[in-house]
């Protein structure tokens, strides 16, 4: 028998003759014959963990590790040995949603300190349990601000925003019927000018911008969350979360959602997943708000417990009119969230922040030194990423940096990169960077 | 373990100035400082603690945890099955953990040939042409499949097909959404014998018709025998079939959706695929569709060019973007890893012997609870409380018992196709001997109810907490530290 | 002198003038359970017979509430933002909305108490 399957033929046996049955075939008498039929079956031997570990090693082995200076909305933050360990703990890994609070303590609990942590970290006053990444977390505070609204349909985003960002919201707001205009981009920045003009045309129900933006650049927000509430519109932001430690917040600005994805806060690149969405908001949109919320009460012996609440805007009661589909969310990555927090804490989390801000700083004044390199907006001021632009194609740098086992940045165009720098980079990396920057320009 | 002394809060244990993480110094001069009005004015208020605080807080707070791995989850439509071991340590394999997810292509061969892979082995499974596996749950999978219903009727040029058909047991999230997908949802009503009146159908099809959503076997885990018929019905006024994953399980090796006449569906990993539940994710939702729909796949798309290397592309005929990346990678991972070990045998044997369980148990507790649909169940059925309803026991003090006996509780008040709704599935990985035991214990709790209804009415009396005041709750939102402490002050 | 009309999805108005109270009704109170939030329109909306203006939400369900007649709210009931409750403790005193009514012929189309306490009565026996 299989690994997976306790039962014995004798088993099977008295359990068909429970049932009546004579053979497992006829739990599937009701089962037309001409599906069965083409159904294809298999002949692969069941794999050993030897087996299944060199496939994932022969697949692994055409892949390769690049010291990594690109960003682009993830990053390569550092991750303490502490979080895989403790997230590998069955009672958080193989629990379901916490419908039961009863025995769901664990989990509602660092759902409770999540939202407490995310909520400050933001400076807004609520979060949700969690969405499924940064770019859904942003479609769905659009959406919040559509319904929030109640009539308006027309949504702003600042070119901006992270245009993977921008391609998922599109996608929303096209199939949910938003109309999604985009504020146009004036030398790296979102134009005011243009936010006025937009909004003066009327019906606009949020603005989406985002700090720091895909260029990594630090906007001047001041007078938006005034601009976009004469106007009866909220304001958005979506943020890198680790940044939130070093400037100023949505909750700062005057924002009414915060979003953005958590993977900054020390998450496994891990090709693409699984990360976290955040979504914050005023205490005045918690029954707008998309996705599972966890509140603080007591229980019959008057002790302070968890539970799921605010459910009657979910899916599984309100079905249509629910405030979005959402359902499963990234549970455990919450947990991944919370643990980095709390090892990290205000100051580690501002440590590394300033340890990536001094790597970006130092790098791109080394960039510029070469004399084949500029930084494409000078004049803004960022954290620890920024666009360069390059006197020769940037394809080159790639194919050369790549060769030397370096990921130097995300492509913007044939002669502008994008680079980023964590806590995690060396100065002899990034020097080494600055060497095939020489390198690339004199070919 | 003692509650009163490790149940608090993690920021109820910090102490300003300790720490529990060092961060790596690279010894470049600081960065220019940003101007005043681009800084955060006040640190956030996150704890200060140790690491091996840390590690107890939240190794205690495991302790108020029920998982799979400690015990039967009969929970229906969940299909909490085993989440083996092995998976974990591929999920974690060094040679993927690392890739930035926008590396070029030709960095990342080995990660696009798993995720070919493992959509080439759901296409075979559900007998689809192709699979995206970038939706990043079972819902957010629902909502890409309707928008590439949606993208293949705008490009015929179709536009007024909005109408959604779903049956009134259908999960939650496939009206909610059709709802986000700008679609308006149309209930059609379900038999006495739980499965979709074709009757009341016919006359809902009509030229508005986008999609009809379907789980087969459907929530009350009766195999919709008339599913041909319906697709033929659906297909004739223009529609398209959509085939809701979470109950794909019991037809695992048996039957295929496909085959059955559905142009799109999707599939729960963190269901049929065993990959973990994690407490409510992360989970992974793939899309798969038949062929001639493949164009209007989300993208990114992982593609094969002429000399046999993976590509990236994003084609112009895809519905749009529905994430940046390709989906919850890691846990693509352990799909493929689970498909792997299960081999022919454990992918033919995994649905009948779920389906095996699930009749077992219903078979040996129908005389102690009332079975309001007869006959053979797939992976789960449903029973509609107890059958002596003179007690005054609701399914609610039923599932609430059970937490005392160690078993988490079924579905409850789900499907809506019955008052007190007793929702039970039990996976192929459980054992006799567990389900002989969670047989004679509900066997008890019925007997409770007759003799003892009180002991019944006021469960769970051995779990962690007692239970909780949700309207209270609800009332007054707390849902943070800062929240917390002002209604301390209060 | 007011009077009292009913719809088949559990609201009434009670019509004083041109000026409607709409509120769930009594029966509707005690299916939904303990009310936790009402979910209103604002002064100056408006709202359509027939049509969704909000929702009253209980811990564990949810009813959208359809107005039985159309105009303009001139108030809704504040007192239900901090004390939702008080639609369990008297659903017929406590109205949620007050609208300047449009077409009073509309109230045609509605049931007197009679009327809804017999519709009440086969509801419940369902």
């Amino acid at each position: 028998m299989h690994r997976y399957l306790p039962h014995t033929p004798d088993d099977i046996e008295q359990m068909l003759s429970r049932c009546g049955m004579k053979s497992l075939d006829e739990l599937y008498a009701d089962v037309p014959e001409e599906f069965r039929s083409k159904c294809p079956h298999s002949d692969a031997r069941p794999a050993s963990d030897p087996e299944i570990r060199r496939v994932f090693d022969e697949l692994g082995a055409r892949n390769r590790r690049l010291t990594c200076f690109a960003g682009g909305g993830y990053y390569d933050h550092f991750t303490p040995a502490v979080i895989p360990s403790l997230l590998q703990r069955s009672e958080f890994l193989t629990a379901y949603t916490p419908y039961q609070p009863e025995i769901s303590q664990g989990t509602l609990q660092y759902i409770f300190e999540y939202q407490s942590m995310m909520a400050s970290l933001t400076g807004m006053e609520v979060s949700n349990a969690s969405m499924y990444d940064g770019t859904t977390a942003t479609a769905e505070a659009m959406l919040m601000a559509v319904a929030a609204s109640r009539k308006r349909n027309r949504v702003l985003i600042s070119q901006t925003v992270n245009p993977a960002v921008r391609r998922v919201v599109a996608t929303y707001a096209h199939y949910h019927g938003v109309q999604l205009d985009e504020i146009p981009e004036e030398n790296g920045v979102t134009s005011r000018a243009a936010l006025d003009r937009m909004l003066a045309d009327g019906d606009v129900a949020g603005v989406i911008v985002a700090t720091p933006n895909y260029y990594g650049i630090l906007e001047d927000y001041t007078g938006w969350a005034d601009a976009c509430h004469a106007a009866k519109a909220l304001l958005i932001m979506n943020c890198v979360a680790a940044d939130l430690a070093a400037i100023r917040t949505p909750g700062e600005w005057g924002a009414d959602i915060a979003v953005g994805d958590a993977q900054s806060l020390g998450m496994p690149l891990h090709y693409g997943g699984p990360y976290l969405g955040f979504l914050c908001a005023s205490k005045a949109l918690i029954r707008k708000m998309p996705g599972r919320i966890v509140g603080a009460t007591t229980d019959a012996d008057g002790r302070r417990v968890f539970v799921l609440t605010l459910q009657a805007r979910e899916q599984h009661i309100r079905r249509d009119k629910a405030t979005s589909n959402i359902c499963s969310n990234q549970g455990l990555m919450a947990l991944h969230t919370v643990i980095y927090l709390s090892l990290l804490g205000s100051v580690g989390l501002r440590e590394a922040a300033d340890q990536g801000a001094a790597g970006a700083h130092y790098l791109a004044s080394q960039l510029e030194a070469t004399g084949a390199v500029r930084l494409t907006y000078p004049e803004q001021p960022f954290l620890n990423e920024f666009a360069v632009t390059c006197s020769f194609p940037v394809d080159r740098l790639m194919t050369l940096a790549i060769e030397n086992e370096i990921f130097c940045g995300i492509r913007l165009d044939d002669h502008r990169l994008l680079i980023a720098v964590t806590e995690q980079r060396t100065r002899q990396e990034m020097d080494r960077l600055v060497e095939l920057v020489k390198t690339a320009a004199a070919e | 373990m003692n509650r009163e002394y490790y149940g608090k809060l993690i920021f109820e244990l910090s102490r300003q100035g300790r720490r529990g993480a060092i961060v790596p110094d690279n010894g470049c001069p600081s960065a220019p400082k940003l101007p005043d009005h681009l800084v955060r004015a006040e640190a956030p208020e996150l704890p200060e603690v140790d690491e091996p605080t840390v590690v107890r807080h939240y190794t205690n707070m495991s302790n108020n945890n029920f998982g799979v791995d400690t015990g039967f989850y009969p929970l229906g439509s969940c299909t909490m099955k085993y989440n083996p071991k092995i998976n974990e340590e591929m999920a974690q394999h060094h040679a993927f953990s690392g890739l930035h997810p926008a590396q070029p292509a030709g960095t990342v061969q080995g990660a696009l040939e798993l995720y070919v892979r493992l959509s080439e082995e759901l296409c075979r499974v559900c007998g689809m042409a192709e699979f995206t596996l970038n939706p990043f749950a079972g819902a957010h999978g629902e909502l890409t499949g309707l928008m590439v219903i949606r993208a293949y009727h705008e490009s015929r040029g179709d536009t007024k097909r909005n109408k959604v058909i779903v049956p009134d047991s259908a999960h939650g999230t496939n009206p909610a959404s059709a709802a986000v997908a700008g679609m308006k949802v149309v209930e059609v009503k379900s038999l006495p014998d739980g499965t979709v009146d074709i009757e009341a159908l016919r006359p809902l099809l009509d030229d508005t018709v986008a999609a009809m959503m379907m789980t087969n076997p459907n929530t009350a885990g009766i195999f919709e025998h008339s599913v041909k018929e319906i697709a033929a019905m659906v297909h004739d006024c223009g529609g398209l079939m959509y085939y809701d994953g979470a109950n794909l399980n019991p037809m695992l090796g048996v039957a295929r959706p496909g085959d059955m006449g559905f142009d799109v569906m999707h599939v729960n990993l963190h269901k049929t695929f065993s990959t973990p539940h994690g407490g409510g994710g992360p989970g992974a939702g793939p899309v798969g569709v038949r062929k001639g729909l493949e164009q209007f796949l989300p993208s990114p798309r992982v593609m094969r060019d002429a000399d046999g290397n993976y590509t990236i592309e994003c084609p112009e005929e895809a519905l749009g973007s529905i994430s940046a990346t390709l989906g919850n990678y890691a846990v693509l991972m352990r799909a493929y890893s689970y498909l792997l070990s299960l081999g022919g045998e454990g992918l033919r044997l995994a649905g009948p012997l779920a389906s095996l369980n699930a009749n077992y148990v219903k078979e040996s507790l129908k005389h102690l609870y009332k079975l309001p649909l007869h006959g053979v169940c797939k992976h789960e059925f449903v029973f509609d409380g107890l059958a002596d309803k003179s007690t005054g026991v609701t399914t609610l003090n039923v599932a609430k018992r059970l937490l005392d006996y160690g078993f988490h509780a079924p579905t409850i008040y789900f499907p809506l196709l019955f008052h007190e709704s007793l929702m039970i599935e039990p996976t192929e990985t459980e054992s006799k001997e567990t389900l002989d035991r969670f047989i004679e214990v509900m066997e008890m709790i019925a007997h409770e109810a007759a003799e003892t209804p009180d002991l019944v009415k006021g469960a769970p009396v051995n779990t962690p907490i007692s239970r909780p005041d949700d309207t209270a709750a609800a009332l007054n939102p707390v849902v943070t530290f800062a929240d917390l402490k002002a209604a301390c002050n209060d | 002198m007011s009077k009292t009309y009913f719809s088949r999805t559990h609201e009434y108005v009670t019509v004083d003038g041109n000026i409607g109270y709409i509120g769930i009704t009594d029966f509707a109170q005690n299916a939904l359970g303990n009310v936790v939030y009402v979910d209103m329109p604002e002064e100056g909306d408006d709202v359509a017979a027939g049509e969704e203006f909000g929702a009253v939400e209980s811990v564990k369900a949810a009813s959208e509430l359809i107005s039985p007649v159309s105009g303009a709210v001139v108030e809704s009931n504040e007192h239900l933002i901090d004390n939702p409750r008080l639609i369990n403790q008297d659903a017929m005193a406590n109205w949620i909305i007050k609208v300047e009514l449009s077409d009073p012929s509309e109230l045609d189309a509605l049931m007197d108490e009679a009327a809804y306490k017999e519709f009440c009565a086969t509801e419940g026996a369902h």
